[in-house]
């Protein structure tokens, strides 16, 4: 550095110049401690849960569609560490999956695949409908994630505990709430089954959030004894083949397929 | 249902009393927006007609129809409007990526955590009697210990913050207004509110604002 430059100058100056030829000297080095506005950010993102949960599964099928990074750390649910106080702080309902992304901590799958199509509009598959401004195609996929929230889910999960979950916790599975959910449920797809007669996917002829977040239940429906319910149907069994057999998605069911012993 | 002959203004199809039209439109008040309410009868069943059945195949209430849009799920009718009339009425939504990430959150949290418990509890005490349909006092039993359960989180959330998504009323606040409503008047659990401060506080708090005033006197 020349500092001559220094002497006789304006203290505002001075500082100006000096801060100017380190600026140049240390160019390199600061440009590659500047953050990568979509790589190193999402380096910063941390999902608590595990591959195999339907809920953490959810969030893990919107960031591999946006080739998104996360960092998944694994919560030992046997040890019961999803109902310890610091667990707790993250997500008082003490259940997984969480995101923390810098000081912002989330809960609610759904509400976490919302933010990350919300945040990382501009990568990968735009699962909103953000890109285009076209409203009325973002509010078909809000209609359908509801749908799936509010009837699919609902109609769906009882069986699925029922058949898969209570076993596992020492009950006989209830066959009245199996017998009663098959009905609820069969009427919940037969409309699916007609919609999906008229559109290619939930929302439109696009594949959408909507779509993806039927991914994890459906796929235990399909290795229950009644995969039928969707093979019978004709679209439905089409739209299931064609969201199953994305990229995304079947690194999502590999990650819910235990490994072979 | 007729027909109506103004097509400027949103239409609601459904009872005014039914609480996912409530939602509805208390958000359309929020934002300003005029509506028209198409009355039907759900007590008699015209939402499982086959005219109805072609606006929503799940036959509940309610629908908008907007010119020749039409759109369902209260939620979902909700989150359209306010992303619609952002510019206008009260941003529902949340400005930054981080505060709309908290709405959602707690969006979500109302209809995954706290409308099944609620829910349960209006229709076996309030609806099941009126229909003639018998109350299961189990599931009223379970329903209300989960409720609590939730409301306890609730409470230590808004001891440290005014509002579910943050210090702005949002969607995610709104969205509870319709069935809490039922809780605190009309099957006598008003004391799972009002036993909790700062539960209570905001309870009051939301249904101060004119909107839910507009919407009970429609």
């Amino acid at each position: 550095m020349n500092l001559t430059l220094f002497k006789g100058g304006e203290p505002l100056v001075k500082r100006t110049i000096f801060f100017f030829l380190l600026s140049i000297c240390f160019s390199p080095v600061i440009y590659k401690l500047l953050p990568d506005p979509i790589h190193t950010s999402s380096m910063a993102l941390k999902l608590y849960g595990i591959p195999m949960s339907t809920c953490t599964a959810r969030v893990l099928a919107c960031t591999y569609e946006k080739n998104i990074e996360v960092q998944l750390v694994p919560v030992t649910l046997a040890a019961g560490e999803h109902k310890q106080p610091s667990f707790l702080a993250k997500n008082p309902f003490g259940v997984i999956p969480v995101l923390e992304d810098g000081d912002l901590t989330l809960f609610e799958s759904r509400a976490i695949t919302a933010y990350l199509s919300k945040k990382y509009k501009e990568q990968g598959e735009d699962l909103l409908r953000l890109k285009g401004g076209n409203l009325k195609e973002e509010a078909m996929v809000g209609l359908w994630l509801e749908v799936e929230s509010q009837q699919y889910s609902p109609a769906i999960t009882p069986i699925l505990y029922e058949h898969f979950f209570a076993p596992r916790r020492g009950k006989i599975p209830n066959q009245k709430v199996i017998e009663d959910g098959l009905v609820k449920f069969e009427k919940v797809l037969d409309v699916y089954e007609s919609r999906l007669s008229q559109s290619k996917y939930l929302a439109g002829d696009f594949y959408s959030l909507a779509d993806l977040h039927h991914l994890s239940f459906t796929l235990y429906l399909m290795r229950s004894p009644w995969a039928s319910l969707i093979s019978s149907r004709p679209h439905v069994n089409a739209w299931w083949e064609c969201i199953s057999s994305r990229p995304a998605s079947q690194k999502v069911i590999q990650g819910m397929t235990p490994a072979e012993k | 249902m007729e027909a109506s002959k103004n097509t400027m203004v949103v239409k609601v199809i459904g009872p005014p009393y039914a609480s996912c039209s409530r939602r509805v439109l208390a958000c359309l008040i929020e934002k300003e927006v005029e509506f028209e309410i198409i009355p039907i009868d759900i007590l008699k069943g015209e939402q499982k007609s086959p005219e109805f059945l072609k606006l929503q195949p799940f036959g509940v209430v309610p629908v908008i129809q907007d010119g020749d849009y039409t759109l369902y799920e209260s939620r979902a009718i909700m989150r359209y409007y306010s992303e619609k009339y952002k510019s206008q009425g009260t941003d529902l939504l949340g400005k930054t990526l981080e505060e709309k990430g908290l709405v959602e959150q707690w969006l979500e949290t109302e209809g995954q955590n706290y409308h099944p418990p609620i829910y349960n509890l209006i229709l076996h005490l309030l609806f099941h009697p009126k229909l003639g349909f018998p109350v299961d006092d189990k599931i009223v039993k379970e329903s209300e210990e989960k409720l609590e359960k939730v409301l306890d989180i609730y409470e230590e959330r808004l001891s440290k913050s005014k509002y579910l998504a943050g210090e702005f009323f949002s969607l995610a606040d709104l969205s509870h207004l319709p069935f809490t409503h039922y809780l605190v008047h009309d099957i006598g659990r008003a004391y799972l509110i009002r036993n909790r401060k700062h539960v209570s506080a905001w309870w009051d708090d939301i249904t101060s604002r004119e909107s839910w005033k507009k919407v009970l006197q429609l």
